[in-house]
């Protein structure tokens, strides 16, 4: 029998898609049970919305003050007793599951497999490495328990339509008081989510400005587009570092993809292998962009964008 | 004496291309360049900066890793760490022996810092800090753009996916580096000959009472599926007829 514990990623109140990612990796494993766990200080509506989950067998909940803001070293602990009896304890490879998850597996002595892109049994796993030019199939020893994070571009969120039980938990477990949240802070709080979004639209260095990047945004709200940006973009200054796409920022799989001055460095393009449709505009027609593209056109973004914008006009 | 330890992964530098070898045993790393994984650098690069102002009195680059990599704490010595300690294996180790490893130095040389990376550039495994300080009963504070100190405490902006979160820990803490935390040295060429002399000490993972073992086999290594290369369009109207075509516009 296999038994996985996934632990939900939220914000207090919404449950992240991140969690019915991992819920569908989960489903992939043969005869799987599959239980949520929310952590939380109020876990009231999240655990809801991960009960609703088609897929979902359990609902564990455990409020706890100490648990409104996701402090590793405050939750690992939690989800390490929690664990107890799961072959297989499982979060998203979002920044939220990483920092987590390891911590997890070292108090549980267990192994970790980051970035599960593909399941070949619940002891055999597929999984990227070297920025995505490689990738490993790796297996696990029967009877070890792993701890994984899941490579959320890599599969559907699971869908609504179930009716799991919510087993409310009490943990006593002590919780260290070494680590405090202080604040956190978001320049795209009111625009679509980056790792959610059917269509993105990323600038790179040859913005040149962050006044000259804003044009993106335009456009993108015409195309209900989320917006991305290269690392040489963000390290100038032109965009917020969580619009970062690639091998050390968001790895995403949107329908659209739109790189505009964005030469194409592998690191980048490890961001954005799982796109449905790749257009690339560069003004240098050598740029590796074009090698990844479905659709290129070689020519300067200032002339191109506002064209772009004026032919899709309202319609988009 | 405040002491910083800073980790130092011997890894494919970051330029090269990467191919799989035929037999899918694994890349090819022969005669390829190696370099010191470009986080740690960033991680280098905070120690001396933290050093240089006076909040530690020394800095220790220790890899895990084959005898060649000896060249990447070379370089670290380079940079202006002060001393350096090999733990000599064949390969380096999954990330939980690798953190009992680090787990053992620490218990010797009692840092109030450890700074890594947020992950090595080969692997792309992003454990091996957050299970050190698992492992040390320590905070961590993961994938650090700013790190402040003062008071033995540290006050942490770190890059998450929703933008920036500010966190604070108690010291001794481990730290891992992302991208924006600084740009690192240059090293200098009077700085490669001053590193000859610093110490650099090389060690079995048994005389830190550690035997490393690594849990997960790998069955195979092939390289990933290709995008084809597509069409090239002349102008913006043909972009909107073609995406117009696919679907992707109305
Ligand atoms: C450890 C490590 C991790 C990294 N992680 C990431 C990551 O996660 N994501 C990431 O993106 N990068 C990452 N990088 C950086 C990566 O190697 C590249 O440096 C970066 O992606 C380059 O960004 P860019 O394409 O915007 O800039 P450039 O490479 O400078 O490309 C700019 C492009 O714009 C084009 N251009 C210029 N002017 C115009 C114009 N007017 N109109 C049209 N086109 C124009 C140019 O032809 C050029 O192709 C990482 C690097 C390292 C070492
Ligand atoms: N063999 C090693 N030698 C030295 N440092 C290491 C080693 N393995 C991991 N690290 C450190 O841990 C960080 C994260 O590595 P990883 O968890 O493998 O992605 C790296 O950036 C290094 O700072």
């Amino acid at each position: 029998m296999t038994r996985v514990l996934i632990v939900a990623e939220h914000d207090g109140n919404e449950l992240n898609p991140s969690t019915a990612r991992c819920v569908t990796c989960a489903r992939t494993l043969p005869q799987a049970e599959v239980a949520v766990a929310v952590l939380a200080a109020d876990g009231g509506a999240v655990c809801q919305q991960a009960a609703a989950l088609s897929g979902v067998d359990r609902v564990l909940r455990v409020d706890d003050a100490a648990n409104a803001h996701a402090l590793a070293a405050t939750w690992a602990p939690q989800v390490a007793a929690l664990s107890k009896g799961f072959t297989h304890v499982f979060g998203p490879s979002t920044t939220f599951g990483k920092d987590l998850m390891p911590r997890v597996a070292a108090l549980l002595g267990a192994p970790q497999l980051s970035d599960i892109m593909a399941v070949e049994g619940a002891q055999r796993f597929r999984r990227p490495i070297y920025a995505g030019n490689a990738i490993l199939t790796v297996e696990v020893p029967a009877g070890k328990q792993l701890v994984a994070t899941v490579r959320v571009a890599s599969f559907e969120a699971a869908p609504e339509g179930g009716s799991a039980a919510i087993e409310t938990i009490a943990l006593s477990v002590a919780l260290p008081t070494h680590t405090r949240f202080i604040s956190v802070s978001s320049d795209a709080a009111d625009r679509p989510d980056l790792q959610a979004a059917r269509r993105v639209i990323s600038g790179g260095r040859a913005f040149g400005s962050a006044e000259k990047f804003n044009l993106l945004y335009s456009l993108a709200d015409k195309l209900g587009a989320a917006v991305g940006a290269s690392r040489a973009a963000v390290d100038a200054g032109y965009a917020p570092n969580d619009l970062q796409v690639g091998q050390t920022g968001k790895i995403i799989a949107p329908e659209l993809y739109i790189a505009i001055g964005i030469s194409g460095a592998i690191q980048h393009l490890t961001g954005i292998k799982d796109a449905r449709t790749i257009v690339a505009i560069n003004k240098d027609a050598d740029a590796p962009i074009f090698e990844v593209a479905d659709i290129g056109l070689v020519g300067d973004l200032f002339t191109i964008l506002p064209e772009f914008e004026q032919l899709i006009g309202n319609k988009a | 004496m405040s002491k910083i330890l800073v980790c130092v992964k011997r890894v494919v530098d970051f330029n090269v291309r990467i191919r799989v070898k035929p037999d899918g045993s694994g890349v090819v790393t022969d005669g390829v360049k190696m370099s010191i994984n470009p986080f740690d650098e960033i991680a280098l690069e905070e120690a001396l900066r933290i050093k240089e102002r006076g909040a530690a009195q020394e800095v220790i680059a220790v890899s895990i890793g084959p005898a060649d990599a000896q060249q990447q704490l070379r370089t670290a010595l380079a940079m202006g760490a002060d001393r350096a300690v090999l733990v000599q294996v064949e390969a380096a180790p999954e990330p939980l022996s690798a953190a009992r490893i680090l787990l053992a130095l620490i218990e010797r040389e009692q840092p109030q810092i450890v700074i890594l990376g947020k992950q090595a550039i080969d692997d792309d495994n992003n454990q091996t800090g957050q299970m050190l300080a698992a492992l040390w009963n320590r905070p961590q504070a993961t994938f650090a753009s700013k790190m402040e100190l003062a008071d033995g405490r540290a006050r942490v902006t770190r890059e998450v996916d929703a933008g920036l979160e500010t966190i604070e820990v108690d010291l001794p803490a481990v730290f891992t580096t992302d991208l924006r935390l600084n740009e690192p040295r240059y090293v200098k060429l009077p700085d490669i000959m001053k590193a000859k002399k610093k110490p650099l000490d090389t060690l079995k993972p048994d005389a830190l009472g550690v035997a490393p073992v690594d849990t997960l086999k790998v069955v195979r290594c092939d390289p990933p599926p290709q995008r084809q290369r597509g069409i090239m369009v002349k102008d913006t109207q043909e972009l909107v007829a073609a995406l117009k075509k696919k679907g992707l516009l109305s």
